[in-house]
């Protein structure tokens, strides 16, 4: 007898027919208005109570973190996020750190950490899946290319249109090549930065398009026969937000203390301490 | 009643217990099927997750806007792995075919071959496809490939050839030695008996392990990905890590499926036309 007769598949296929109809409709939580006496160690829901439990990616890179150690406070994002649990009242001991690569940062079911700072851009398609804070900082692109090169002489954005071009998955930096560049061959799109840098490094693209904070880093330790070539912006707009579980508890009061730490100025100085020399490439067209 | 009417009522009603064994049958494959696929489709539908698995891995909106890049992505898997095969052919019977040889003057020969295939069959392929893509191009010798689809593809030849090289020796080892005698017997010389009578019984043998292999071949080229390169896998992901939602991989694995699933058939009727001649 065959496997599976046809009156039997189709039975079957009209039973879980209906079983896929009884599938609810997911509920979308929104996160009003929040004050600040909400927002305390006791009465935030955090993943273990008492303790606030932030996430990024493993190796952690200059200038976000240093020594690939987040738990020092050093670096934009160390000091970033250690501001806004100071804000929310936790002290330094109460903040735990947990490796969270980009790629399963977004996977629907339960997180690992309360709240995830790995340079994650904002968008709203991304925003349909998981909650962002309010953005901490606005990045520009950069393009990196060997000192001497082709393009390393581009002064616009269209001279490198016939170069090869790479740049890492997940970031903005690709959709900014799309629309800015248009570039004649397709941009490799490398898993994580540091195939990005050996990309460079080997001659296997021309130039790469990363954050503007990643490539003075790039050029000043890790590729030091690389110049910045310049920047540009991405289309709308690179904003940076914290990542959290979709409809979570602390969304309200991360985004508070973000404002707040801005309103205060202490962003500011942060963004000053660790990302300063930012400013000094210059702009492309 | 004569006796020949009795025969005809006993095949009779074996007929009908036959057709009524057969029809008991299939209504239990029918329940059991319901019972087992729906329990296990009822389990996933109700589970707490399954709004947000449903949104993030199953919205058709996302599986429609993929779809287009990820084929065009995909177009390139087609022609990696068409060109990988025929590579991969050639290289592992030639290295068979070394290992297989008897004359001592090979001997240095067999020694590399047997290095290649320990080697290259013992590496996982993702280290290959990093080490020979990135590690090639950083020689900067002039007249050495840079591109990374090419880097790609000698990275997979080289290590589904060391796989087809061992199923091609086992072919090889297979045909009894017997079948070598008599066609030296008749006067032809060993590299004839080779090529009219040892080989041509070795491949037809081997036809399903070397298609198998292929199945695997063709899931592996998504692994160039790594090397920057926009395949269906990677387009995929593009489009996942941009939009948080993880749809374009399953767009993605349709489309594996669709070259693996006809081979893996090919596959099966192989097998079954080999047991019917036997």
């Amino acid at each position: 007898m065959p496997l599976l007769r046809p009156a039997t598949l189709l039975v079957s296929a009209l039973v879980l027919a209906l079983l896929a109809g009884c599938g609810s409709k997911s509920s979308s939580t929104t996160t009003g208005a929040v004050s600040a006496s909400d927002c305390t160690p006791s009465k935030l829901q955090t993943k273990s109570a008492g303790k606030l439990t932030v996430a990024t990616d493993k190796p952690a890179y200059p200038p976000y973190f240093e020594d690939n150690d987040p738990t020092n406070g050093r670096g934009f994002e160390s000091a970033v996020a250690y501001a806004v649990a100071n804000r929310l009242g936790f002290s330094k001991s109460d903040v735990d750190w947990t490796v969270e690569p980009f790629n399963s940062s977004y996977a629907p079911g339960p997180k690992s950490f309360d709240l995830d700072v790995n340079e994650i851009s904002i968008t709203p398609p991304r925003a349909e899946h998981v909650d962002f804070s309010a953005p901490y900082y606005t990045a520009n692109q950069a393009i990196v290319a060997a000192k001497g090169s082709d393009a390393a002489s581009a002064s616009t954005l269209a001279d490198l249109q016939s170069a090869s071009l790479g740049v890492q998955i997940g970031t903005t930096s690709l959709d900014a090549v799309n629309s800015e560049i248009q570039p004649s061959s397709d941009p490799k799109v490398f898993n994580d930065s540091n195939d990005v840098v050996t990309a460079l490094k080997e001659g296997q693209v021309d130039a790469v398009v990363v954050d503007l904070p990643t490539a003075l880093y790039l050029t000043s330790a890790q590729v030091p026969d690389a110049t910045i070539v310049g920047q540009f912006s991405a289309p709308g707009g690179d904003r940076w937000g914290a990542l959290l579980a979709k409809g979570s508890p602390l969304t309200g009061c991360v985004s508070h203390a973000i404002d707040e730490l801005r309103s205060s100025g202490e962003l500011g100085r942060i963004e000053q301490r660790w990302m300063s020399q930012a400013a000094q490439a210059p702009v492309l067209h | 009643m004569t006796a020949s009417e009795a025969t005809v009522d006993r095949r009779a009603a074996r007929e009908a217990a036959k057709r009524e064994r057969a029809r008991r049958g299939q209504a239990i494959a029918a329940i059991s099927s319901v019972i087992v696929l729906g329990g296990l489709a009822a389990l996933a539908l109700t589970s707490p997750g399954w709004p947000d698995v449903r949104d993030t891995f199953f919205s058709w909106s996302a599986f429609k806007d993929a779809f287009p890049d990820v084929l065009s992505g995909f177009w390139l898997d087609v022609r990696l792995f068409l060109v990988v095969e025929i590579v991969v052919l050639v290289l592992g019977l030639v290295v068979a075919l070394i290992r297989t040889s008897r004359g001592p003057a090979l001997f240095p020969l067999r020694l590399l071959a047997t290095v290649f295939v320990d080697l290259f069959r013992g590496i996982p392929t993702i280290l290959l496809v990093y080490l020979v893509g990135f590690g090639v191009p950083a020689l900067e010798l002039s007249g050495l490939p840079t591109d990374p689809v090419v880097l790609g593809g000698i990275a997979l030849s080289l290590s589904y050839g060391g796989y087809v090289a061992e199923v091609y020796r086992a072919g090889i080892a297979s045909i009894h030695r017997s079948q070598r005698d008599a066609a030296l017997a008749i006067g032809l010389t060993e590299g004839q008996a080779l090529r009219h009578v040892i080989l041509p019984q070795a491949v037809r043998r081997v036809g399903p392990p070397l298609l198998n292999d292929f199945i695997a071949l063709q899931k592996d080229v998504a692994l160039v990905s790594i090397l920057g390169l926009q395949e269906g896998f990677r387009v995929a992901q593009i489009i996942a890590a941009s939009t948080f939602n993880y749809t374009p991989m399953l767009a993605a694995a349709l489309l594996y499926l669709c070259v693996t699933v006809p081979l893996a058939r090919v596959v099966d009727r192989m097998g079954a036309g080999g047991r019917a001649r036997v």
